[in-house]
């Protein structure tokens, strides 16, 4: 009876082709459909299970709908169970016969049964074929109103899936207000939780295209429907919990007490044993303390402990799951989980994605009073048999030194790794005391007396090569066999298969030959030589570059290959903070296992209840309309103003004759502001004024190739705004996304300005008077939030702003982001002048 | 939200196959499959448990040899449908009694009826083995457990008490048994589970308990059960590094780091008397979890010494010594320590009169293995092995062997000494008298000695 283990994508040869097995089923099923003998459900169930078994493993057993509708007719609901479970797996592929099992559904439907309504009314709805939604309509509305709470539940999950067959059939039937009603007002939980994921889905997929659908989104995360939901959230169940919290992370509490109002109700939520809920509180917590650092911090302190159980008592996916968001916590506050150290110590057992997390926090928690007991555990993973552990470990190390703290130890701790004669510690070992040399000049003389005993044979790897010959290079003076060992080295250049490694060993042998001319001489001719010679191009160039400047001036040389070298005091960070705030605010997400923003990895639509719109959606898009209005205006009228072709090209032309002021194309337009704009966006920036025209002439000169040099009269920089700009709420979140943070700088605001700003609108209108719109705005006194846009004269070049104004500090702190990275300072400018007006003018 | 679940073998068959949403091709499984296989080309690493192959990120756990997993394209919360899986796997168990390969095929439209209603288009709709029972209706066909091997918790309980029913806990929930009545009976399981590194001088460098409370209850009529703990039992240990050692006494209260509990379980009068008071729901959940780092007396003690002894060669001693009491036997125990990459040989040699222990020197990986069937509470047990070296050693020898890691199970033993003081059942008849079990053991999670 049980399936055959193979399936369908690996046939064996004794594999059933299923041909023959589906038609005997078949006929099988034939003589059962009529029949009334005793027992014969039994057969049936049996039948029943061997087509499912088929289904499961991929054979196609959709040529028996018909028999398995015609049995279908029993009072037996495990049966039913099956035959539905079976419709609703071929109805897609066969809208045909999916219509024969419309009329024993509905009558399903009206069964007087509970189970049998809710299965028959979910069967319906899983039917997904399009040309039958008509017959859903009438389930569904009364489903939505059983008395059974199984139904009602069914029955909302029952709309969404309604709403994905065809949204207009959902929404004409004035399905989403009745599931609104519902959320509110009924008994049941669970109903309620459906109606929230339902309507969360459905609005969120309608807001793009209906303002009243956008609003409703919004008033899911209004004040009353949060605390009703708050209110009851011991009555959901844990999913539905996660459900409710995520929704609060989005709302946006009037004052401080309602803040702690929030947490103090959700507070034994951190106790629970599930950690999505554990989790979704945090969010909650991190989210509504942003802005308030002391209680941000003791939430730190407060979510420490119940995250590191989770750790420990989960499953270990679950415990991963926890440990990469506790990681997230400790890159970013690291001083909070200075002294639990000794949690992120890795145990033997552990995969390596779990270690590699522990090794980073390790790192990121070191500081004066525990680097001692930390670099000795790293130390004990470096003899890992893990090998990439071991070698990450070693990495830990180093990192740690770079941090500063008590360099003095671990730079033994470091040379005693190259003591240690594992090739791949070794290895990893030149590679960090290179980059402490460049750190630390003033370790050299340790360094360099250990490292000079390292044969240059023992060291394969090319980082390690590359970073052992930069030392003897850089060391010469210090390294008694230097030049001899670097010309060992030349001597093997046919055997050196690294690039960067021939690369390094060129360089590494001039420097020798300042220092050390007569010894050095020879080897480096031969390196010379070999390297012009090299196919690689990069380091055939840079052989013949070292050589046309030493027949030039060998103090020149001198100067540009070795010059004096001033200590590295930060080494790049890998990740921008712009990206890791990104991944913080999508708290208890996939982004913070991938390390990523969302953005990265999903498309748009699927972006999920977590997206960014959220940030957006807290400051109300419905007072943004103030501004969109007009926008719409302006382009009705644009209508009636589309210039002539020549015209436009005319325009065009006064541009590119340099000449600073241009016409405003709109006219007469009702845009009152227009005429004022020009001349108020026309500001020139003179720093970054022509510098790329200048620069590729220069370049152009250098190469000789007798192209003629661009056009010598570069347009002029000054910065046009288009007064009519438009961008919709979507675009600008995904640019708003995408793009880096092209400036970030501190605006005063006027006192007049402070005054003025009662409300958000007055402001909007004034920037606007700029050809800066607005798209989002909210926030209570003192701090006001604003998302702008600007777009570039007759150009689709957008500007995306955040500003952030507090007015009792009469501060305005301002993002910027560019399409056009270079013009983003002119933008800038622009804005200030515009803002630093407002209550002025 | 999740858009499927599916569930596959060892070898990558599909075993249940659930598509709630269509917004995933079909293929997934087959995708998810490859990736989890060749993750890294040298076999090394292992696929971690979430995973975004061209959009689609697939979920997955692992529980007894079988894939759980789940695809969504949305940026969901991974905790949420990791526990999700989990909880899955954990029902069906209760399902079926017995959670393996063969029960789950020989029960698939059963599976399928469970997760009908536990996900509904991609969304949970409950886990609870109890609330799902009036909307199942597929009978399990039981798996025979006596066939099956001892893997599971239950497999734990099982030597050395001789009274206990070893069977029960594979018992399904719904199954009624051959005598037709069900027996009234509860299962109380503190599992702790250990991890401790000792340093090369055989200092505690680390130690951490982790421990779970587990319930399984098999009583009709859902009466309140109220579980009471040690009196002296107190959580959180105010300020400071949690591990300061000075300040926790060898003797005395029992001091918990942090605990968490099930959603049914009532904490009204925790504070005064350390009562839990709870209507169990079907099925088995975790009462409490707790976490401890209070210092505690670890089980075992483990010397390990390697030495050169002559050219090419060197010996190691590894010595076991037991300190629990000794009415305490500790079962299943493996040792396993690393050997230098350029071993060839290694020659074992145990004590004369060893019973019931066997090594092994795995070649491909140059690990010594040592496994013990029993070890009684107070003895010691030592290991001399002879190793025979391809090439000299030039560095330390302790640096390119080790650690010497241990596993074990001590049943009726817990290091924490966190009790189960009482376990009421309010019912109102004074006949009604059902078993009530509740067990303890110990297992090493790490348990680590350097060299």
């Amino acid at each position: 009876m049980a399936p055959p283990a193979q399936s369908q994508r690996s046939p064996s040869p004794s594999q059933p082709s299923g041909k023959s097995e589906v038609s005997d089923l078949k006929l099988q099923l034939r003589q059962l459909a009529g029949s009334r003998a005793p027992g014969v459900d039994d057969s049936k169930r049996e039948l029943f299970k061997k087509v499912i078994s088929y289904m499961t493993i991929g054979i196609d057993v959709s040529s028996l709908f018909g028999e398995m509708v015609m049995c279908s007719a029993t009072s037996d609901i495990v049966l039913k169970k099956m035959c539905y479970l079976y419709v609703g797996n071929y109805a897609k592929v066969n809208p045909d016969l999916a219509l024969l099992t419309i009329n024993f559904l509905q009558r399903d439907c009206r069964d007087e049964d509970p189970m049998i309504r809710g299965l028959a009314l979910r069967s319906l709805c899983s039917l997904r074929v399009a040309n039958l939604v008509e017959y859903l309509v009438g389930p569904l509305g009364s489903g939505l109103k059983d008395s059974n709470s199984y139904v009602r539940m069914v029955a909302v999950m029952g709309v969404l899936k309604l709403y994905h067959i065809s949204a207009s059939t959902c929404v004409d039937a004035d399905f989403p207000s009745i599931l609104k009603h519902l959320m509110l007002h009924d008994s049941d939980t669970q109903v309620v939780a459906n109606c929230l994921s339902a309507l969360q889905e459905i609005w969120s997929a309608e807001a793009s295209t209906s303002e009243e659908a956008s609003r409703e989104r919004e008033a899911l995360i209004s004040k009353p429907v949060i605390y009703y939901l708050l209110n009851r959230i011991k009555e959901f169940s844990e999913w539905a919990q996660c459900l409710v919290l995520e929704l609060v992370t989005k709302y946006v509490p009037s004052d401080s007490s309602e803040i702690f109002d929030i947490m103090n109700l959700l507070e034994d939520r951190l106790q629970h044993a599930n950690g999505a809920v554990v989790l979704a509180t945090i969010r909650v917590f991190l989210q509504l303390t942003l802005s308030m650092t002391d209680v941000h911090q003791q939430v730190y302190e407060r979510i420490k402990a119940p995250l590191l159980t989770l750790v420990s008592s989960g499953s270990p996916e679950q415990s991963y799951a926890v440990l990469s968001h506790l990681h997230l916590l400790v890159m970013r506050a690291p001083y909070v989980f200075s002294s639990d150290y000794k949690h992120f110590y890795c145990q033997y057992n552990e995969p390596s994605y779990v270690k590699r997390l522990k090794l980073e926090m390790l790192t990121a928690v070191a500081n004066e009073s525990n680097t001692y007991e930390i670099v000795t555990e790293l130390c004990e993973y470096a003899a890992n048999v893990d090998i990439p552990i071991a070698r990450e470990s070693i990495r830990a190390v180093g990192k740690i030194a770079l941090q500063q703290y008590d360099v003095n130890a671990i730079v033994d701790r470091l040379l005693q790794f190259l003591e240690m004669e594992k090739d791949y510690v070794t290895a990893e070992a030149l590679v960090l005391v290179k980059d402490l040399l460049r750190k630390y000049p003033q370790w050299s003389h340790d360094c360099i007396a250990v490292v000079g005993n390292i044969s240059s044979k023992n060291v394969q790897e090319p980082k390690a090569k590359a970073a052992l010959i930069w030392m003897l290079g850089e060391y010469s003076q210090d390294m008694q066999d230097a030049p001899y060992v670097l010309e060992s080295l030349v001597e093997n250049w046919d055997e050196e298969h690294s690039a960067e490694v021939r690369l390094h060993l060129l360089t590494a042998v001039m420097k020798c030959y300042f220092k050390r001319p007569p010894e050095t001489q020879s080897a480096l001719g031969a390196a010379l030589a070999a390297g012009i010679a090299d196919f690689h191009q990069d380091v055939h160039d840079r052989a013949l570059f070292y050589y046309r400047i030493l027949r030039y001036n060998v103090s020149v040389a001198e100067r540009v290959v070795n010059p004096p070298k001033q200590a590295v005091s930060v080494f790049a960070d890998t990740q921008s903070s712009e990206i890791k705030d990104r991944i913080f605010d999508e708290f208890n997400s996939l982004s913070v296992l991938y390390q990523k923003p969302s953005y990265m990895f999903t498309d748009k639509e699927h972006r999920g209840p977590l997206e960014f719109a959220d940030e957006l959606g807290n400051l109300s898009i419905g007072e943004a309309a103030n501004n969109v209005v007009p926008t719409q205006m302006v382009e009705e009228n644009d209508k009636d103003l589309l210039l002539t072709t020549s015209e436009k090209e005319e325009t065009k032309g006064s541009r590119n004759n340099g000449s600073a002021y241009t016409v405003p194309y709109d006219g007469s337009s009702t845009s009152v502001f227009a005429s004022q704009t020009h001349i108020e966006s026309a500001v020139s920036n003179p720093t970054s004024a022509g510098h790329s025209p200048q620069a590729s002439f220069a370049i152009d000169d250098l190469l000789g190739l007798g192209i003629p040099a661009a056009p010598a009269v570069p347009s002029p920089p000054q910065l046009k705004l288009n007064t009519k700009a438009a961008l919709d709420p979507s675009t600008f979140q995904q640019k708003w996304r995408q793009l880096p943070v092209a400036l970030s700088q501190e605006i005063s605001v006027s006192p007049q300005g402070v005054a003025a700003l009662t409300a958000p609108q007055v402001l909007l209108r004034h920037m606007q008077s700029h050809s800066i719109h607005c798209i989002a705005s909210g926030g209570q006194s003192p701090n006001f939030k604003f998302f702008f846009f600007a777009q570039k004269f007759e150009e689709s070049s957008n500007y995306l702003v955040e500003c952030v104004i507090n007015t009792s500090s009469a501060k305005a702190q301002v993002k910027i982001k560019a399409d056009d990275q270079n013009t983003s300072q002119a933008f800038s400018t622009l804005f200030e002048s515009a803002l630093s007006k407002f209550g002025t003018s | 939200m999740i858009s499927q679940f599916f569930v596959l073998s060892q070898r990558g068959d599909n075993i249940v196959f659930r598509d709630y949403r269509g917004e995933v091709a079909k293929g997934s499984a087959e995708i998810f499959f490859r990736k989890v296989k060749f993750w890294k080309e040298d076999g090394q690493e292992e696929a971690p448990p979430v995973f975004n192959v061209d959009g689609v990120n697939y979920f997955h756990v692992k529980v007894v040899g079988l894939l759980f997993v789940a695809t969504t394209r949305v940026n969901v919360s991974p905790s949420l449908v990791l526990e999700l899986l989990q909880r899955i796997a954990r029902v069906i168990k209760d399902y079926l009694g017995v959670l393996s390969e063969d029960s789950l095929r020989k029960n698939f439209v059963l599976v399928y009826e469970l997760l009908d209603e536990v996900i509904d288009f991609g969304y949970v709709q409950t886990t609870s083995t109890e609330v799902l029972k009036s909307y199942v209706f597929n009978e399990p066909i039981v798996v025979d457990a006596a066939r099956l091997q001892p893997l599971g918790p239950a497999a734990i309980f099982m030597q050395g008490t001789k009274r206990m029913p070893g069977t029960a806990v594979t018992k399904s929930v719904v199954a009624n048994e051959p005598g037709g009545r069900k027996r009234e009976e509860i299962f109380v399981d503190i599992i702790e589970k250990i991890s401790v590194t000792f340093s090369s001088s055989g200092y505690i460098l680390t130690s951490e308990i982790d421990g779970t409370i587990q319930m399984k209850s098999y009583l009709s009529g859902n009466p309140e059960i109220r579980l009471a703990l040690n009196e002296d039992l107190s959580i959180g240990r105010g300020g400071g590094t949690i591990y300061d050692y000075r300040s926790s006494s060898g003797s005395g209260a029992v001091i918990l780091d942090d605990c968490n509990f099930h959603e049914s379980v009532r904490l009204d009068s925790f504070d005064m008397d350390r009562t839990l008071s709870l209507v169990p729901p079907d099925g088995e959940f975790p009462v409490m979890n707790y976490r401890m780092t209070q210092e505690f007396k670890p089980p075992f003690r483990i010397n390990c010494l390697i030495e050169e002894a002559g050219q090419l060669k060197a010996e190691v001693i590894i010595k076991v010594r037991a300190e629990f009491p000794s009415n305490i036997t500790a079962n299943t125990i493996a040792v396993q320590m690393p050997l230098p990459k350029y071993t060839t040989r290694a020659s074992f040699e145990l004590e004369s009169e060893a019973v019931g222990q066997r090594t092994d020197f795995k070649e491909a990986n140059k690990k010594l293995e040592w496994g013990l069937k029993k070890i009684v509470g107070g003895s010691e047990h030592t290991l001399r092995v002879k190793l025979t070296f391809s090439q000299e050693s030039h560095a330390n020898l302790t640096k390119e062997a080790g650690p010497v890691s241990m596993t074990f199970t001590i049943p009726m033993y817990n290091v924490s000494r966190l009790q189960v003081k009482y376990l009421q059942i309010a019912k109102k008849s004074s006949s009604y008298n059902p078993y009530r079990w509740v067990r303890y053991v110990t297992q090493a999670n790490s348990y680590v000695a350097r060299i």
